[in-house]
């Protein structure tokens, strides 16, 4: 049946209602099972040995001694993990990330790993491994990875994206551009010029679950993985490429997830645990400790970023630039070119120019940290844009409002805007209570703006009606956000029954179609569409069976509010069947009543934040209190209220985190400093104070239900809004993320010049 | 004929020209006859692609219809958080 995701009007009964979340209890109680929380009669103990360099070439490694230790069952290292990939240079270095291949490329490298009988064992067969390290030259600055003489950390990498095609291998891995019209002509026509540059520091999205998993591979080459991931069809995908494992011989099953925030998006241990298991032909647990997550998985870039922009003094834009300069860790991504395309998205600019570097350093391999590279990005054009509106005297919402991209915009990385929502956020803000709080001594306020695309993919749904007339939901994609509670929802909407009469399960990669990962903000989004079409094509044979019962055409049948209704006049005086009475007849009718759905959820509609931010600033310390928050965003439609606004305050004390402490120290040496909570400082709630939030619902044309994804743009606009309210506060510019107490003071000191 | 913008890398491929003209009347035609002419945006379909529709992002669904007067652009697979 052809599947129409057109916005269509639809008035809404249990949609943008808030029941409780099925998982709640279980959560709350210790119930549900993460990632460590299961077992397997006969399972081993995994460790991975890490490298203690931030570079170095791996001459040997002697594993004998470990090898022989009673109670090992299998030590692993790169030998045991042939290279299977065809010439694919990303699965080549997802591989080698995992397990270093002849050199180590950073502090926390895996360089073997063991399977025992029990920890104590491993560990100690870990001391027993030899490696045999030639230490290299290392670098950790994104601005000094380009300097040259700058250690090489791929020699495989020239830069792409230049012209002609560099002869010697560099730590920029590519140069992208975005833009249109004349800057140069554009700066010319200004008034008000204003040109800055910026630096945030490396952060790890910090989810309190570490990543963990059991494998189990039998002698006959299938296997289970059962893993905390944000994506177990992608995961079961890449782990059986790298291992050389049939696709449906590898069954994943995704656990509950501690959060994720794009950092279980990406395999880290995983192909390590099951080729462990494969050797020991036993089930192999690998939990890393909270070092290991900060050492050896993915934060996000630490970056460099110069921004210019030019204005007349009505506080029209007439051009702006941007150079992103995103350091990558040991392996190339597109980090940079993301921070160029969303640099300037929030803006109706008639020339503009951004570009994006991707650079090497000896650190972690970075991942997706929501709405990845944006925050970076907005935090040096969002500085700049209070700086212009300051040079022209022009209030900062107003100045944004004047220049906010809208419906037919060309966008800064190229297409042209359909419905969006930047505008409305920010009259919102000015309409905001918030904006005419009064503020205190040594207190400040910041507002700033955020973007991200949001998308949607495969996404494959079924939905089946028991015979008491209970509905399962079955879907994919993993909920980190609450998301099994708004798929209950959709699928109550459309079969017109109550909320408790729906459970939306996870199925493992056994027991449905592909799905990709929930990531992108997508969840709800993709899995809701296909909620929608599962419930329709299940109403259908509903329609089907009720017609049997009552023996008269299908075509005479409706569904209204929850039952089948007989049409005309020849069957209207039938008495109209519930849901509960067509299942309970199912057997007799045709058997179980079902509806499936695979979708491609296209057009996942682009999202926008404004946020405002008070803070109070201690002179003294240099030390910074958030003390009001308030988050204003386009989600298209609020399936379940409340979780709209848990992402909107959930991204926003991240950022409040990245924007004031959070922050990857390395030493001289190329090691990480800081890999625990204890040094590396997350807020918590003390620290923060309540965040308010304010819903838009600007609709999606291209969603059934009008819904845009919500999950990452909130953390795009905290660093520059914190970044405001500081130098609001203290009256001097800051240009360094995290905003912690010695920067602020010495900001402080060099502005007095004492 | 359809005046297909590139963005980024993408670029490099089609001999560095921002606009291209191809005629296609879907996703999946419009990607073929590009790596027909230009056989180095083989490399870039591999690791991703989306496809800009009237500013509409489409990344999987090749069977798109593309109307004679779209706005259309190239541009890499973006991944998510």
């Amino acid at each position: 049946m052809p599947q129409d995701t057109s916005y269509t009007h639809q008035k809404f009964n249990v949609i943008g209602t808030r029941p409780k979340r099925p998982d709640g209890i279980d959560k709350v109680t210790g119930r549900a099972k993460f990632g460590a929380d299961t077992s397997a009669p006969g399972q081993l103990v995994g460790l991975i040995l890490r490298s203690p360099h931030a570079h170095a070439t791996i001459r040997k490694i002697d594993t004998s001694k470990a090898e022989r230790l009673k109670g090992v069952k299998a030590v692993l290292t790169s030998a045991d993990l042939p290279d299977l990939t065809d010439g694919d240079r990303a699965m080549l270095d997802i591989l080698e990330n995992c397990m270093a291949r002849g050199r180590a490329l950073y502090d926390g490298h895996a360089v073997a790993a063991v399977a025992a009988i029990d920890a104590q064992t491993a560990k100690k067969a870990l001391k027993l491994i030899k490696v045999d390290y030639k230490v290299l030259p290392h670098v950790t600055d994104v601005d000094e990875a380009i300097k040259p003489g700058a250690p090489i950390i791929q020699d495989w990498v020239f830069t792409a994206g230049v012209e002609p095609k560099p002869k010697r291998p560099s730590n920029i891995s590519q140069r992208t551009e975005f833009g249109h019209g004349d800057v140069e002509a554009g700066f010319a026509e200004a008034d008000v010029i204003v040109e800055r540059s910026y630096k945030t520091e490396q952060t790890h999205q910090g989810y309190i679950e570490p990543h963990a998993c059991l494998a189990s591979v039998r002698p006959d080459g299938s296997g289970e993985l059962w893993v905390t991931t944000q994506g177990h069809f992608t995961f079961r995908n890449i782990c059986s490429s790298l291992l050389g494992m049939d696709v449906a011989k590898l069954k994943v099953t995704a656990s509950e997830i501690g959060g994720g925030f794009g950092g279980k998006t990406h395999v880290w241990m995983e192909p390590v645990a099951l080729a462990l298991s494969r050797k020991a032909n036993r089930p192999v647990k690998l939990v890393m400790s909270r070092d290991e997550v900060f050492r050896a998985t993915g934060p996000t870039c630490s970056t460099s970023v110069d921004v210019k922009i030019g204005a007349k003094k009505d506080g029209t834009i007439t051009a702006a630039t941007a150079e992103l300069r995103y350091q990558n860790g040991a392996f190339p991504n597109i980090w940079g070119m993301l921070g160029a395309m969303t640099s300037f998205a929030c803006y109706d600019l008639k020339n503009v120019k951004s570009i994006g570097y991707d650079i090497l350093c000896n650190r972690p391999k970075v991942a997706a940290y929501r709405a990845p590279s944006a925050p970076m990005a907005a935090f040096g054009v969002e500085s700049t844009m209070d700086l212009v509106a300051a040079e022209i005297g022009m209030d900062p919402v107003d100045f944004r409002i004047k220049n906010a991209a809208k419906e037919g915009t060309l966008a800064s990385y190229g297409p042209t805007y359909g419905p969006i929502g930047i505008g409305p956020t920010l009259e919102a803000v000015k309409n905001h209570p918030h904006m005419r709080a009064r503020l205190g001594k040594n207190q400040g306020r910041g507002m700033a703006c955020g973007f991200w695309f949001n998308f949607g993919g495969q996404t494959c749904t079924d939905l089946n009606i028991g015979i008491d007339g209970t509905v399962t939901l079955t879907v994919g994609t993993v909920d980190v956000g609450g998301s099994r509670a708004s798929l209950s929802l959709i699928a109550a909407e459309e079969l017109g029954i109550p909320y408790d009469q729906v459970i939306t399960n996870i199925a493992d990669t056994a027991s449905l179609g592909f799905n990709d990962m929930t990531e992108g903000s997508r969840g709800t989004f993709s899995s809701g569409m296909a909620a929608i079409f599962a419930a329709r094509n299940a109403i259908e044979v509903l329609r089907k069976r009720a017609a049997q019962m009552w023996e008269i055409p299908v075509e005479a049948v409706v569904w209204e509010k929850g039952e089948a209704k007989a049409m005309g006049k020849k069957h209207g005086n039938l008495p109209q069947l519930s849901l509960k009475e067509i299942a309970a007849k199912a057997p007799n009718t045709g058997g179980p009543i079902a509806g499936h759905s695979e979708v491609v959820a296209d057009n996942a509609g682009v999202s926008f934040a404004s946020h405002i931010c008070d803070v109070e600033v201690d002179p003294e310390t240099g030390a910074t209190k958030v003390i009001r928050y308030t988050v204003i965003q386009d989600a298209g439609k609020a399936i379940h209220p409340d979780y709209v606004e848990g992402q909107f305050q959930g991204g926003a004390v991240q950022g409040i985190g990245w924007a004031l402490n959070e922050e990857y120290i390395y030493g001289e040496d190329g090691r990480l400093q800081n890999a625990g909570f204890l040094d590396y400082r997350m807020p918590v709630c003390s620290d923060i104070p309540f965040i308010d939030t304010q819903i838009l619902e600007i609709p999606n044309p291209n969603h059934p239900y009008g819904v845009r994804g919500v999950g990452e743009t909130s953390i795009v606009p905290p660093l520059a809004a914190i970044g405001n309210a500081v130098s609001n506060a203290v009256g001097v510019r800051l240009s360094h993320v995290p905003m912690s107490p010695p920067r602020i003071l010495k900001a402080l000191v060099e502005a007095s010049g004492s | 004929m359809l005046q297909v913008k590139l963005t980024g890398t993408l670029q490099s491929a089609v001999d560095d020209e921002a606009e291209v003209e191809i005629d296609a009347a879907t996703i999946r035609e419009l990607l073929t006859r590009l790596v027909e002419r230009y056989p180095r945006m083989s490399k870039h379909l591999d690791e991703g692609i989306a496809v800009s529709i009237n500013g509409e992002i489409y990344r999987d669904n090749w069977g798109t219809q593309i109307p004679d007067d779209a706005e259309v652009f190239l541009m890499p697979r973006i991944p998510g958080g």
